[in-house]
């Protein structure tokens, strides 16, 4: 968006690409909220931003009068290409009720807390080793050396897809990233080494089943019947594209937070108990992902006059800092107990990755204080975030302290 | 005294079973489930209460 004017007025134009949006987005939040609980932009052709928990909790829940047709915001929409609601582009995330639910009962529980849980051991294990890399290093950068490979290393394993090829399936799923955005006829050029490898994969999972997703997703019927191969492959980039750069955000931020606060840093290595209340507090504060949903209708919203196809941006982390909502919101309390935080969306859109995510979280931040229990920002100006409807730090220089 | 959760409402947060896991389990979607007849003690009922301030579905009753 680097060509798109500055940003002067957020009530009536704003942009979520915009520098001083993606450097900082609280206080234009807390602004908005006193004066414009629901903000107006022209730009990507006509969209709406509600910023009260209220709003977005409301907005969330209606599958009625908003479609999750498509949840990226971008210039276009939707086109009859696409396949058309409910069943959307990447089940069951862009789907509306009544398919909605049968995509989702289709992948929930390979997420449900299970299997899930039995990670734990390998997504350890990847952390210490990618810790390992590091080892003597006076500056680590825990963004592009720690925790940008944390989620595809622990999705490949998930996959059940070959330890050794882990480099080649990095590769791939830097294509995705890059492309899944692209127009469908560059993507089908881009994506056609990883279908190609994707193809492989799960030609030997058919042939030696296992315990692992790509099973899974292979035997799994939907309606009696198994999921056709492209199904199955469009359900894999799903979780990739779905759990890479948002938990990686989630990590990235927590650290980037400890290594400015000495004492939250020395009470999570002193009472590790305190872990898993603390990551609710990290998921509030830093929540990483905004979805968006498209208008179904035209229609007005609290005085909003809001036209088929405008699009919502659904403030997940705007809705976190709300202080109608939360007591002292604007305050990272590590021990808070009381957290209705919805870093996870609300309604039948809920992560489906938030057990996993939760759980890369815990392991990563307890691998990385074990190894490094004193730290703080080598340079707080060199940290970059990435823009967009995923907030997290990128480059995320670190200074080890003895 | 006694907690149930509300199937309709319950999208699988998490967050009761984590915090009180003697009190709510899940079941293979991943939702929370209530463990037995849901009668809480004297022993649970303050967890009970903590995952119901919890929940970002307000999912979780607890009735006299």
């Amino acid at each position: 968006m680097t060509d798109s004017p500055l940003v002067q007025d957020f009530a009536t134009d704003w942009d979520h690409s915009d520098p001083q949006w993606v450097a900082d987005p609280y206080p234009i939040w807390d602004d908005l909220r006193q004066r414009c609980p629901v903000a107006h932009t022209e730009r990507y052709g006509g969209g709406w931003f509600p910023v009260t928990h209220a709003g977005v909790s409301e907005i969330a829940k209606d599958t009625d009068n908003f479609t999750s047709r498509n949840v990226v915001i971008g210039n276009g929409r939707p086109t009859e290409l696409d396949l058309p609601a409910p069943i959307g582009v990447a089940p069951p995330i862009t789907s509306d009720p009544p398919f909605h639910a049968i995509a989702r009962r289709l992948i929930l529980p390979a997420f449900a807390p299970g299997p899930i849980n039995a990670l734990e051991p390998m997504i350890r294990e990847l952390c210490s080793s990618l810790l390992d890399e590091l080892v003597g290093e006076g500056v680590v950068n825990a963004g592009t050396k720690y925790a940008q490979y944390i989620p595809p290393g622990v999705i490949r394993g998930m996959l059940g897809f070959p330890e050794e090829d882990i480099e080649h399936f990095l590769e791939m799923v830097h294509i995705i990233m890059e492309g899944i955005d692209h127009a469908e006829e560059e993507r089908i050029v881009e994506f056609e080494p990883v279908e190609a490898y994707f193809a492989a994969q799960m030609e030997d999972h058919m042939d030696n089943p296992r315990d692992d997703l790509t099973s899974y997703l292979l035997n799994v019927e939907l309606e009696g019947q198994n999921l056709a191969m492209e199904h199955v492959f469009g359900t894999m980039v799903l979780i990739l594209v779905a759990g890479i750069d948002t938990t990686w955000s989630a990590i990235g931020s927590a650290i980037w937070h400890l290594a400015q606060n000495p004492e939250d840093l020395a009470r999570l290595v002193n009472e590790p108990d305190l872990m898993p209340v603390a990551i609710e507090e990290f998921l509030r504060f830093y929540a990483p992902v905004t979805m968006a949903r498209l208008v179904k209708h035209d229609m007005e919203y609290q005085g909003c006059p809001m036209k088929e196809d405008d699009w919502i941006l659904l403030g997940f982390p705007a809705a976190n800092r709300d202080p109608v909502a939360f007591k002292d919101a604007d305050q990272f309390i590590i021990d808070r107990a009381e957290n209705r935080h919805v870093a996870f969306g609300l309604g039948i859109h809920r992560c489906a990755g938030s057990n996993l995510a939760r759980l890369e979280m815990r392991v990563a931040l307890e691998e990385f204080i074990k190894r490094y229990p004193r730290f703080d920002l080598a340079e707080p100006e060199a940290v970059t975030w990435a823009p967009g409807q995923i907030r997290g730090p990128r480059n995320l220089p670190i200074r080890i302290l003895p | 005294m006694k907690v149930r959760i509300d199937p309709e409402i319950c999208q699988g947060q998490g967050r009761c079973f984590s915090i009180a896991p003697g009190v709510f389990d899940f079941d293979d979607l991943g939702n929370g489930v209530v463990i037995g007849d849901g009668t809480l003690t004297n022993d649970t009922i303050e967890l009970a209460r903590l995952a119901q301030s919890n929940c970002p579905e307000h999912a979780i009753f607890i009735e006299e």
